[in-house]
């Protein structure tokens, strides 16, 4: 993670940035015209099914598919086997790590052994879905048991059955190191923790576990691959990122990157699950293999079972401070699952867990533990909801153990700009000590809670979000018109908010902006939209090409006045000659003469940009207990984010509310069940339980703007932070109310009523 | 496996196709008749995705067989807007951002039409209540819900 260099300054004044349009692609999601991954139908399409393991960690003896094979209306049946052999397998990863593709290739179909329950072991191709779902059923598979590892007690444990002879240590975000049979480990430590542990008026010790739960987007993943020649592929997908997806083809496949094509559809959620490649290369191969384009749609229960989650976790913290309220040391011990194949979110988990606090002695001792389940995903903010719920309980639960108020406690140690960071460099501007005071001046904060068995709890919390590769292309039509293409998946109305950057820079309406998600083919490489990224990277990228449209067009203008480019003034759609104001030529009428002045005009950029603005969030709850049943009802909840410019005040709300809701589910009643034989007992949505809108109240947002320096209008992520600080102030509202300290994720009834039973008798 | 022959109305249209007795409501609209306005999100009656109008019942299109359509009349996310105008339902998803990334707007819009029609006027909870059906993962639904609110007093002024 490099510094922050020094920017250029800061636009403060808006005709654009900072209003609610209509989204441009809404009206085609209102009347059900707007097409997603499974709207696809291509002439000859087959339809592809996968057979799944039922065990959890098995050796694959024999595979016999004659029977399915044999099914009339079948076209092709492949396993592992089938899959080309890659040429080169370890590839690097950003901040000096390393990713092993193979695993990502087995993860999408297994070889010589199964890693979890829903691990595929082979794909049919037939004429519709029905005929092969009954082909995978006539698949005979002889497996050899092995025994699983199930927890990440046991897999770090000495003489745990190992997953992988040899392995690749993890690399998400920040590379871990080989350190044991089943897991690899970060480990940072400054100070002396040990000896200002002695020194501390006031020491905690808490243990935490939290429970996997999915990203939980209501879209199946899909994918439709076809051969367009010989070694030419195109593939329609939904996806986080068509080039992150082309690339991994291209791994897989074993061909240039310049002979696949990947077209992204609207994409039906995706929060980090969608990032990454699962079907494409089986529908790939078999397409190869029939000569037909092939879609392969996901059931609900194979999106649990073999996509997504994020982590099962246990963190133990240790963390102490003064009589003042002054923390000096923290020791943290996290074990994150990484699930079948290394790279799960430890990093940014262990790396952000007490990022917001000055501590000048701190031990972060991660763990990313091999096991047997699906291989662990992204989930918005990866990693830090896990250890911010433990940190920032383990920090409630002090503030109390001293004495001090919960927010002066907060101010206290607080992360302010100019405050040096672990990362090595100086904390850029962020709205930290803004925040806290503007929970204290809450209208919910200050508002009377009455009643018995209620409680209010805060929380506060920290994301890094990302910058990373962005390209943007934006060409004008004669009539005045712009289409705007960019390399970024839109998950949320980024089409918009890019497009209203472009309306915002060039001075013009945003009604003559259309922005278009390209394809692989259309336009320059561009990282998934993952990390809050979209809106802050791209958006550079818009700007700057709209800067180099702007250069072009002042040229455009001069050559009219047979003058030099320099001589030309620009701003809010006219262009001025500047030693006589009463020439001007608009906007549309540069663009009208752009035949006869040169050619069309158009402008790209391609960015990377290093002033990632951090994101802080806060969260106000009100609970109410049933301390018969254990059931937890919310009464009131207010969440507090800064965004250092709210391009689209309405999206970004959405994106609070949104995450926020998740991290309400995390906290309160969603979990992945594993029973003891490692099988996925509630791989449906009927069991698998996501917030409905009777479960929460409206979410009141509070948008606070400290504009980020490393973005031309301020702007920072949003998506992702939302969701970090729901489960501690959850579990802050539940002690206030009933007294009772809940550490286990998430806070169901049954786990309220047993911490009930501990803490306070029966 | 043979086919049956159905003929059914669909937004207003009378139709006919031919189904397998085992594919449903959902199947038959998005890959016989090409309706992909309705979405699967779980094909198991949990999600809301899929829902439309079955002979003036709010149903999961998933859970029902489309060879069932036969005599009957179906009504989909397509069929809400005039050539002219967008329902009011659909109009006040846009003006509140009741959607976030789109794929269960088709299941709110069609439940949200069915509430509307037995209660014009509902209460935040009602329409909470009613929504209970649908899943949505991006919004946290406040937008949605607001949406619906705004719609009902639109259709309540006109």
């Amino acid at each position: 993670m490099n510094a922050p260099t020094t920017p250029p300054p800061v636009k403060t004044e808006f005709d654009v940035v900072g209003t609610t349009p209509i989204r441009k692609d809404g009206e085609e999601k209102v009347t059900g015209a707007a097409l997603f991954g499974d709207d696809i139908h291509l002439p000859g399409m087959l339809h592809g099914a996968m057979l799944r393991s039922p065990h959890p960690h098995a050796r694959i003896v024999s595979i016999d598919t004659s029977k399915a094979a044999a099914l009339k209306g079948v076209r092709t049946v492949i396993t592992g086997a089938d899959m080309p052999t890659l040429s080169s397998t370890v590839v690097a990863a950003g901040e000096g790590g390393e990713v092993n593709m193979q695993d990502i290739a087995d993860n999408c179909i297994a070889r010589d052994k199964v890693f979890y329950d829903g691990h595929v072991v082979a794909a049919v191709a037939a004429d519709n879905k029905h005929i092969a779902e009954a082909a995978c059923a006539l698949i005979e598979v002889e497996y050899e048991l092995l025994e699983p590892v199930l927890n990440v007690h046991d897999a770090v444990a000495e003489g745990a059955p190992v997953l992988h002879e040899d392995y690749t240590p993890g690399a998400f975000l920040f590379p871990t190191q080989k350190a044991l049979p089943n897991a690899g480990r970060l480990f940072m430590e400054h100070g002396d923790v040990d000896a200002t542990f002695d020194a501390c008026d006031h020491v905690v010790e808490r243990e935490f576990t939290t429970k996997s739960v999915h990203q939980g987007y209501i879209e199946p993943h899909v994918t439709t691959a076809v051969w367009t020649g010989e070694d030419t592929l195109t593939i329609h997908t939904s996806t986080q990122g068509g080039f992150a997806i082309r690339d991994f083809m291209a791994s897989f496949m074993n061909m240039p990157m310049s002979k696949i094509k990947v077209v992204p559809m609207e994409i039906g959620g995706g929060f980090g699950g969608k990032d990454v490649v699962y079907l494409d290369s089986l529908a790939a191969v078999m397409a190869k293999r029939t000569g037909r384009p092939v879609k392969i749609f996901m059931s609900r229960s194979e999106v649990l079972r073999g996509t997504g989650p994020s982590p099962e976790t246990y963190i133990k913290v240790k963390i102490g401070c003064n009589n003042e309220g002054q923390l000096l040391a923290a020791d943290l011990y996290l074990l994150f699952e990484a699930g079948a194949y290394p790279g799960g979110p430890i990093a940014p988990g262990t790396m952000c867990a007490l990022t917001r606090y000055n501590i000048p002695n701190v031990r972060l001792d991660g763990y990313d533990v091999f096991l047997n389940k699906p291989k662990m995903k992204p989930y918005r903010a990866p990693g830090a909801t896990q250890a911010n719920f433990a940190a920032e309980s383990a920090i409630a639960d002090l503030a109390e153990m001293a004495g001090i108020d919960p927010i002066q406690f907060r101010l206290t140690n607080a992360l302010k700009p100019g405050d040096m960071m672990p990362m090595g460099f100086p904390c850029p501007p962020l709205g930290s000590i803004e925040m806290l005071n503007a929970i204290k001046n809450h209208p919910h904060y200050t508002a009377p809670l009455e009643g018995e068995n209620r409680g209010r709890g805060i929380s506060y919390a920290f994301w890094f979000g990302a910058g990373l590769a962005s390209c943007a292309e934006i060409r004008c039509n004669t009539d005045g018109t712009i289409n705007l293409t960019t390399g970024s998946a839109d998950l949320s109305g980024t089409r918009t908010t890019l497009g209203m950057q472009a309306a915002e820079e060039l001075g013009v309406d945003n009604d003559l902006i259309t922005t278009n998600v390209g394809d692989t083919d259309s336009v320059g490489y561009t990282f998934q939209s993952v990390g809050s990224r979209t809106t802050f990277a791209t958006g550079i990228a818009v700007i700057s090409a709209c800067r180099k449209l702007v250069e072009e067009m002042k040229k455009r203008a001069a050559m009219e006045w047979e003058v030099e480019g320099s001589e030309v003034d620009y701003a809010s759609g006219v262009f001025t000659l500047k030693s006589d104001s009463s020439k001007t030529l608009s906007f549309g009428e540069i663009c009208g003469k752009a035949d006869h002045t040169g050619g069309p005009l158009i402008a790209d950029a391609s960015e990377f940009p290093e002033g990632v603005g951090f994101q802080i969030a806060a969260n106000i709850v009100d609970v109410e207990v049933d301390v018969e049943t254990g059931k937890v009802d919310i009464l009131r909840y207010s969440t507090l984010q800064d965004v250092g410019k709210a391009v689209h005040p309405d999206f970004v709300e959405g994106q609070m509310q949104g995450g926020t809701v998740q991290g309400i589910g995390w906290a309160l009643n969603e979990e992945y069940f594993y029973d003891e034989k490692g099988t996925l007992r509630n791989p449906t949505l009927l069991d698998y339980r996501m917030p409905t809108s009777l479960d929460v109240p409206n979410i009141d947002c509070t948008i606070l703007e400290t504009p980020n320096p490393g973005h031309p209008y301020g702007v920072r992520g949003v998506g992702e932070v939302p969701i970090v600080p729901p489960p501690a102030a959850i579990r802050d509202a539940i002690k206030n109310a009933i007294g009772v300290s809940l550490n286990d994720l998430p806070m169901k009834p049954g786990n309220v009523l047993k911490a009930i039973w501990e803490q306070k008798g029966k | 496996m043979s086919k049956v022959h159905v003929t059914t109305t669909v937004n207003g249209d009378e139709v006919e196709f031919l189904a397998e007795p085992r594919q449903s409501l959902l199947e038959v609209l998005r890959d016989e008749l090409k309706l992909t306005g309705t979405k699967e999100g779980c094909n198991d009656g949990n999600c809301g995705a899929c829902s439309v109008v079955f002979d003036g019942t709010l149903v999961a299109s998933c859970c029902v067989l489309g060879v069932e359509a036969d005599g009957k009349k179906v009504e989909t996310v397509e069929g809400m807007a005039t050539p002219d105008a967008l329902h009011p339902l659909q109009q006040a998803f846009l003006e509140e951002t009741g959607m976030q990334c789109g794929i269960c707007t088709p299941g709110f819009l069609i439940s949200s039409k069915e509430l509307l029609k037995s209660k014009p006027n509902p209460s935040e909870e009602e329409i909470r209540f009613w929504l209970a059906n649908n899943l949505c993962r991006c919004t946290g639904y406040d937008k949605i819900v607001k949406a619906v609110q705004k719609a009902a007093a639109v259709m309540e002024e006109a």
